[in-house]
């Protein structure tokens, strides 16, 4: 097989990225293929957190001096940078969590909170969510507490044996008592693209919030927040080439303004008085607290950087080299794909299981070669339980993912074969 | 390859499993599961008197995991209770010894083949789960209680 064409000079690209440059254990180059549980960071993100800390650290928003100044400025810009990646129609719609666990947890506890004015931000009994059985336990267990506090049933799509939502029932499991649901637009264990279309269709038939996990998706191919038509999105940074400790909620105005407030603390109020307080108007209505300052302006590095390099151009790679993974590890004997294997509605995540070899093992053998995979069940359990296996080992790809490294996957799957055989 | 984790003996007793299956009569059992990548194990343990008769166990899981219950079975069968105690002890110490502990040979026999797993944190509680269990098992044999079912962390 000969690799197919990239619209990306990889090779440039990793350039970018001083870590990909390592030489692990037994002097192995390193093959990362673990970027759907983090990514790799450029030198522009990485010089952008020196550059802060450097030359402009104060605290933002209070300080009156020159410092104070500069951070609040390029705090404030990263917001602006990341409103346009997602095409979000105002800035002051995107909140600055720690990472897209907070997003998601900030929805689901101000939803069962009761604290909103209009009871359709309020869970109680008789109101159900949804959710899906593909998701992330972070879209799981937020909603399971919130439905245990308010109430409101729980109820989730299955899905098909070949790692879609079953979406037959949507019917029934969207109605008039559904008040939100929260789904995963990319599959971080399957790789599944979700029909996110027909779900926001049903959901506006009966008036219920659409919450999209994108962690997965936003990293990786252009998103418009309008265009999917969700009410709420929720995404993180350091699957984006960003640091770590900055995520971010995206919701419609109209919706952040319902929504009560989650944290309370500084910044996040308009007045204070021991008989009680008010509250500041969106983003900061969200944002108590010292915020993560560096990190918010490292991912606003990166997001320049992506949109330097092109999403459309990242997404077409990917696309590439997943049609190529898929190819080598179907050619390998007692290899099979769990989740979609075919390259439609899927992304650069794939997960595998070997005949006879636990997936432990596979990963350990792997990384004695220099290949980093993850492996286990991805914070996904209930996928591992609905295809009755223990665990998978998942290959996860990027911008600076080479069609070599996928060789080097599948000739280290190969030696595990013979290792084990 | 593998030089220091996957010895010889560790993939035999993977392969070929000894005394696996669970079996009746057992005074105690305790079920353990590794929350982080899904191991587990069912251990049973039968006694008579102070002298563990059989240590039966089924469970799925890695490598290590499993070629570690085969070699807890192989070891424990026949000895008293004290005894038993003390080989887990020892065994326990090398798994959490970081690689720096000298395995003992005449206390460990086949056990001293995970010496090398000692240098693999993510790896340690596989080693050890089984060991966990079977002391879990064997304390409920010792009280006459029934099963028990935990998560190992």
């Amino acid at each position: 097989m000969s690799a197919p064409h990239s619209p990306l000079d990889v090779d440039r690209v990793r350039k970018d990225f001083p870590i990909l440059e390592r030489r692990l254990a037994g002097d192995h180059p390193l093959v990362y293929l673990d970027s759907a549980n983090t990514s790799q960071k450029p030198t522009a993100v990485l010089d952008a957190l020196a550059e802060h800390y450097t030359q402009h650290n104060a605290n933002v928003a209070r300080a009156v001096h020159q410092l104070g100044e500069e951070s609040t400025a390029a705090y404030e810009g990263a917001r602006d940078k990341i409103a346009a990646l997602i095409k979000a129609p105002s800035r002051d719609e995107i909140i600055f969590t720690k990472n897209a666990s907070e997003a998601l947890n900030l929805v689901a506890h101000t939803l069962a909170s009761g604290l909103a004015e209009d009871p359709r931000y309020r869970l109680g009994p008789g109101d159900e969510i949804v959710v899906t059985e593909m998701e992330h336990h972070s879209n799981i267990v937020p909603w399971q507490l919130a439905a245990q506090r308010t109430g409101a049933a729980f109820r989730w799509f299955g899905l098909t044996d070949e790692g879609r939502l079953d979406l037959s029932t949507i019917g029934e499991l969207i109605n008039e008592r559904t008040k939100i649901v929260s789904l995963v637009h990319q599959s971080n264990s399957l790789g599944t693209v979700n029909d996110v279309a027909t779900v926001v269709a049903r959901a506006r038939e009966v008036g219920a919030l659409v919450l999209l996990d994108g962690s997965q998706s936003v990293p990786h191919q252009p998103i418009d927040v309008t265009e999917l038509g969700v009410d709420l999105l929720a995404f993180t940074g350091h699957k984006m080439v960003g640091p770590t400790g900055i995520g971010v909620l995206w919701g419609r105005r109209d919706v952040l303004d319902a929504l009560p407030p989650f944290l309370g603390g500084g910044e996040m109020i308009e007045t204070v008085a021991m008989t009680g307080s008010t509250f500041a108007p969106i983003p900061h209505k969200f944002e108590a607290g010292t915020p993560p300052i560096a990190q918010a302006i490292g991912l606003g590095a990166a997001v320049d950087y992506l949109t330097g390099v092109g999403l459309d151009r990242i997404h077409e790679h990917e696309q590439a080299l997943t049609a190529y993974a898929l190819d080598q590890l179907n050619a390998v004997d007692g290899v099979r794909i769990i989740g979609p294997n075919s390259m439609e509605s899927r992304g650069g995540t794939v997960s595998f299981v070997v005949d006879g070899v636990h997936p432990h093992d596979v990963g350990q053998l792997l990384d004695e070669q220099g290949v980093a995979v993850r492996v286990g069940h991805h914070c996904a359990r209930p996928v591992c339980v609905r295809y009755g296996i223990p665990a998978t080992t998942r290959a996860s790809f990027y911008l600076y993912t080479t069609f070599d490294e996928i060789d080097a996957m599948a000739a280290g799957l190969q030696q595990v074969k013979r290792f084990f055989g | 390859m593998s030089d220091s984790l996957y010895q010889e003996i560790i993939l035999d007793h993977y392969k070929h499993p000894h005394g696996r299956g669970l079996r009746e009569p057992f005074g105690g059992e305790a079920h353990h599961v590794n929350p982080t990548c899904g191991d587990e194990i069912t251990v049973r343990v039968e006694l008579d008197g102070s002298t563990i008769t059989d240590v039966s166990y089924d469970g799925q899981g890695c490598s290590i995991s499993q070629a570690s219950a085969s070699v807890l079975h192989e070891l424990l069968t026949g000895r008293t209770v004290e005894d038993a105690f003390a080989v887990d002890k020892t065994f326990t110490e090398l798994m959490q010894g970081r690689g720096q502990v000298e395995p003992d040979e005449d206390v460990l026999g086949d056990g001293i083949a995970f010496a090398g797993v000692a240098k693999y944190p993510a790896r340690v509680k596989c080693a050890l789960l089984s060991w966990m269990a079977f002391k879990d098992a064997t304390a409920r044999a010792l009280t006459g209680a029934g099963p028990i079912s935990k998560e190992s962390r």
